[in-house]
Protein backbone atom coordinates (compact mmCIF):
# COMPACT_ATOMS: atom_id res chain seq x y z
CA UNK A 1 0.00 0.00 0.00
CA UNK A 2 1.50 3.53 -0.82
CA UNK A 3 -0.25 6.71 -0.67
CA UNK A 4 0.34 10.32 -0.93
CA UNK A 5 -0.16 12.09 2.29
CA UNK A 6 -1.23 16.01 1.36
CA UNK A 7 0.92 18.66 3.73
CA UNK A 8 -1.67 19.27 5.39
CA UNK A 9 -2.19 18.33 9.07
CA UNK A 10 -6.30 18.55 9.21
CA UNK A 11 -5.54 15.61 6.43
CA UNK A 12 -3.40 13.27 9.02
CA UNK A 13 -6.43 11.54 11.14
CA UNK A 14 -8.10 10.72 7.50
CA UNK A 15 -4.55 9.30 6.16
CA UNK A 16 -3.91 7.00 10.03
CA UNK A 17 -7.55 5.81 8.83
CA UNK A 18 -7.24 4.19 5.78
CA UNK A 19 -3.97 2.91 6.41
CA UNK A 20 -5.55 1.14 9.50
CA UNK A 21 -8.74 0.03 7.59
CA UNK A 22 -6.39 -1.55 4.88
CA UNK A 23 -4.79 -3.65 7.32
CA UNK A 24 -5.52 -7.39 6.24
CA UNK A 25 -7.43 -9.11 9.31
CA UNK A 26 -4.95 -10.66 11.82
CA UNK A 27 -1.81 -8.94 10.36
CA UNK A 28 -1.71 -7.51 13.88
CA UNK A 29 -3.76 -8.01 17.24
CA UNK A 30 -6.88 -5.63 17.11
CA UNK A 31 -5.45 -3.25 19.94
CA UNK A 32 -2.35 -2.67 18.72
CA UNK A 33 -3.91 -1.52 15.32
CA UNK A 34 -6.77 0.51 17.10
CA UNK A 35 -3.96 2.24 19.51
CA UNK A 36 -0.37 1.99 18.63
CA UNK A 37 -0.52 2.29 15.03
CA UNK A 38 -2.67 4.62 14.64
CA UNK A 39 -1.24 7.07 17.37
CA UNK A 40 2.16 6.10 16.07
CA UNK A 41 1.55 7.17 12.61
CA UNK A 42 -0.24 10.09 13.36
CA UNK A 43 2.77 11.09 15.04
CA UNK A 44 5.07 10.60 12.27
CA UNK A 45 2.58 12.07 9.77
CA UNK A 46 2.46 15.35 12.30
CA UNK A 47 6.13 15.64 12.04
CA UNK A 48 6.65 15.29 8.58
CA UNK A 49 4.05 17.77 7.78
CA UNK A 50 4.77 20.30 10.49
CA UNK A 51 8.36 19.92 10.53
CA UNK A 52 9.48 17.94 6.96
CA UNK A 53 7.18 19.71 3.95
CA UNK A 54 6.63 23.13 6.64
CA UNK A 55 2.57 22.71 5.39
CA UNK A 56 3.33 23.41 2.19
CA UNK A 57 0.00 22.61 0.11
CA UNK A 58 1.53 22.05 -2.94
CA UNK A 59 4.16 19.43 -0.85
CA UNK A 60 3.47 15.78 -0.03
CA UNK A 61 4.38 13.13 2.32
CA UNK A 62 5.29 9.49 0.92
CA UNK A 63 3.32 6.62 2.92
CA UNK A 64 4.74 2.98 2.08
CA UNK A 65 2.87 0.23 4.43
CA UNK A 66 4.72 -2.62 3.72
CA UNK A 67 3.48 -6.06 5.15
CA UNK A 68 5.16 -9.55 6.71
CA UNK A 69 4.07 -12.68 7.77
CA UNK A 70 3.49 -11.22 11.44
CA UNK A 71 4.84 -7.78 10.89
CA UNK A 72 3.80 -4.48 9.37
CA UNK A 73 6.13 -1.70 8.55
CA UNK A 74 5.36 1.91 7.61
CA UNK A 75 7.80 3.97 5.78
CA UNK A 76 6.61 8.06 6.20
CA UNK A 77 9.55 10.37 4.15
CA UNK A 78 9.31 13.46 3.35
CA UNK A 79 11.40 16.25 1.01
CA UNK A 80 12.79 18.15 3.54
CA UNK A 81 16.01 18.94 5.36
CA UNK A 82 15.36 15.97 7.84
CA UNK A 83 16.92 16.22 11.27
CA UNK A 84 18.96 14.66 13.52
CA UNK A 85 16.83 12.37 16.16
CA UNK A 86 19.60 11.84 18.94
CA UNK A 87 19.59 15.67 19.56
CA UNK A 88 16.07 16.03 21.33
CA UNK A 89 15.87 16.57 25.13
CA UNK A 90 14.07 14.57 26.95
CA UNK A 91 9.98 15.09 27.57
CA UNK A 92 10.31 13.35 30.79
CA UNK A 93 12.70 15.93 32.74
CA UNK A 94 11.43 17.98 35.21
CA UNK A 95 12.33 21.08 33.04
CA UNK A 96 10.48 19.47 29.66
CA UNK A 97 6.94 18.22 31.67
CA UNK A 98 5.25 21.76 30.99
CA UNK A 99 6.16 21.99 27.25
CA UNK A 100 3.76 21.73 24.50
CA UNK A 101 5.87 20.16 22.16
CA UNK A 102 8.55 17.38 21.98
CA UNK A 103 6.87 14.26 22.75
CA UNK A 104 6.19 13.19 19.34
CA UNK A 105 9.31 10.84 18.59
CA UNK A 106 9.54 9.81 22.53
CA UNK A 107 6.36 8.60 22.31
CA UNK A 108 6.83 6.55 19.07
CA UNK A 109 9.56 5.10 20.05
CA UNK A 110 7.35 3.68 23.00
CA UNK A 111 4.73 2.26 21.02
CA UNK A 112 6.13 0.40 18.41
CA UNK A 113 8.73 -2.57 17.99
CA UNK A 114 11.39 -0.49 15.88
CA UNK A 115 11.94 2.89 14.09
CA UNK A 116 14.56 3.76 11.99
CA UNK A 117 15.37 6.82 10.45
CA UNK A 118 17.02 7.00 7.17
CA UNK A 119 20.66 8.37 6.63
CA UNK A 120 19.06 12.47 5.72
CA UNK A 121 16.80 12.39 8.67
CA UNK A 122 13.79 12.95 6.36
CA UNK A 123 12.67 9.65 6.76
CA UNK A 124 11.53 6.84 9.37
CA UNK A 125 10.36 3.84 9.35
CA UNK A 126 7.98 2.03 11.99
CA UNK A 127 8.08 -1.68 12.72
CA UNK A 128 4.88 -3.04 14.41
CA UNK A 129 5.23 -6.86 15.48
CA UNK A 130 2.23 -9.19 15.76
CA UNK A 131 4.01 -11.03 18.74
CA UNK B 1 -13.75 13.44 15.48
CA UNK B 2 -16.16 15.72 17.42
CA UNK B 3 -15.45 17.63 21.15
CA UNK B 4 -19.08 18.48 23.10
CA UNK B 5 -19.34 21.33 25.65
CA UNK B 6 -21.75 20.60 28.67
CA UNK B 7 -21.82 22.83 32.03
CA UNK B 8 -23.36 21.32 34.79
CA UNK B 9 -25.42 22.69 37.53
CA UNK B 10 -22.36 23.77 39.88
CA UNK B 11 -20.59 25.35 36.20
CA UNK B 12 -18.17 22.45 35.67
CA UNK B 13 -17.35 22.58 31.81
CA UNK B 14 -17.43 18.75 30.55
CA UNK B 15 -15.78 18.37 27.35
CA UNK B 16 -16.36 15.50 25.30
CA UNK B 17 -13.99 14.39 23.02
CA UNK B 18 -15.25 11.12 20.88
CA UNK B 19 -12.27 9.95 18.03
CA UNK B 20 -9.39 11.13 18.14
CA UNK B 21 -7.49 14.14 19.89
CA UNK B 22 -4.46 14.62 16.93
CA UNK B 23 -2.35 17.44 15.60
CA UNK B 24 -5.33 17.76 13.06
CA UNK B 25 -8.22 18.90 15.28
CA UNK B 26 -6.01 19.97 18.68
CA UNK B 27 -6.80 23.75 17.68
CA UNK B 28 -10.50 22.79 17.43
CA UNK B 29 -10.51 21.81 20.97
CA UNK B 30 -8.24 24.51 22.60
CA UNK B 31 -10.40 27.33 20.99
CA UNK B 32 -13.58 25.85 22.78
CA UNK B 33 -12.01 25.28 25.90
CA UNK B 34 -10.34 28.49 25.98
CA UNK B 35 -13.32 30.38 24.92
CA UNK B 36 -15.52 28.91 27.71
CA UNK B 37 -12.13 30.46 30.08
CA UNK B 38 -12.98 33.93 28.72
CA UNK B 39 -16.96 33.51 29.49
CA UNK B 40 -15.79 33.24 32.98
CA UNK B 41 -15.75 29.54 33.28
CA UNK B 42 -13.14 28.08 35.77
CA UNK B 43 -13.58 24.79 36.15
CA UNK B 44 -13.32 21.94 33.35
CA UNK B 45 -13.49 18.18 33.26
CA UNK B 46 -11.83 16.81 29.79
CA UNK B 47 -13.94 13.32 29.21
CA UNK B 48 -12.26 10.58 27.48
CA UNK B 49 -14.21 7.79 27.51
CA UNK B 50 -15.02 7.91 23.83
CA UNK B 51 -11.19 8.60 22.41
CA UNK B 52 -9.77 6.07 20.38
CA UNK B 53 -5.83 7.98 20.75
CA UNK B 54 -4.28 11.13 21.46
CA UNK B 55 -0.95 12.19 19.56
CA UNK B 56 1.95 14.27 20.81
CA UNK B 57 0.27 17.13 20.03
CA UNK B 58 -3.51 16.29 21.69
CA UNK B 59 -0.67 16.30 25.02
CA UNK B 60 0.77 19.44 24.74
CA UNK B 61 -2.34 20.59 24.17
CA UNK B 62 -3.76 19.21 27.48
CA UNK B 63 -0.75 20.90 28.86
CA UNK B 64 -1.07 24.62 27.24
CA UNK B 65 -5.10 24.30 28.61
CA UNK B 66 -4.21 23.29 31.66
CA UNK B 67 -1.29 26.49 32.38
CA UNK B 68 -3.90 28.71 30.93
CA UNK B 69 -6.67 27.47 33.28
CA UNK B 70 -4.36 27.64 36.32
CA UNK B 71 -3.31 31.11 35.36
CA UNK B 72 -7.18 32.00 35.82
CA UNK B 73 -7.62 30.69 39.23
CA UNK B 74 -9.38 27.41 37.59
CA UNK B 75 -8.61 23.55 37.36
CA UNK B 76 -8.61 21.35 34.33
CA UNK B 77 -9.11 17.50 35.12
CA UNK B 78 -9.05 14.74 32.93
CA UNK B 79 -11.27 10.87 33.30
CA UNK B 80 -12.04 8.17 31.28
CA UNK B 81 -8.91 7.01 29.86
CA UNK B 82 -8.85 3.41 29.09
CA UNK B 83 -5.93 1.56 29.33
CA UNK B 84 -3.83 2.32 26.68
CA UNK B 85 -4.55 6.50 27.29
CA UNK B 86 -3.75 5.46 30.93
CA UNK B 87 -0.26 3.94 29.61
CA UNK B 88 0.67 6.85 27.11
CA UNK B 89 -0.12 9.36 30.66
CA UNK B 90 2.46 7.67 32.52
CA UNK B 91 5.36 6.95 30.26
CA UNK B 92 5.21 10.98 29.69
CA UNK B 93 5.06 11.44 32.70
CA UNK B 94 1.77 13.64 32.10
CA UNK B 95 0.05 11.46 35.08
CA UNK B 96 2.32 13.66 37.49
CA UNK B 97 1.04 17.03 36.24
CA UNK B 98 -3.17 16.23 36.04
CA UNK B 99 -5.80 15.07 38.37
CA UNK B 100 -7.00 12.14 36.66
CA UNK B 101 -10.14 10.16 37.28
CA UNK B 102 -11.64 7.11 36.16
CA UNK B 103 -14.98 8.58 35.46
CA UNK B 104 -16.36 12.17 34.51
CA UNK B 105 -18.74 12.04 37.30
CA UNK B 106 -15.73 11.75 39.37
CA UNK B 107 -13.84 14.34 38.47
CA UNK B 108 -16.95 16.38 38.98
CA UNK B 109 -17.82 15.44 42.62
CA UNK B 110 -13.86 16.07 43.40
CA UNK B 111 -14.16 19.34 42.33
Amino acid sequence: MQLDVPSDLGMVGDAVELVASHLPPGTLPPRRISFNLRTALAEALGNAIRYGTGEDPDRVVRVHVELGHDFVRIHVVDDGRGFDPSRLPDPTHPDNLEREYGRGLFVIRHLVDDVVFNEKGNGISLTLRAG
Amino acid sequence: MRFTLKKDKSGVVVVGVEGQLIVGNRQDLKQKVLDALEDGSRKFVIDFSKTGYIDSSGLGVLVSLSKKIREQGGELRLAGLNADLQTLFELTKLDTLFAITRTAEEALAAF
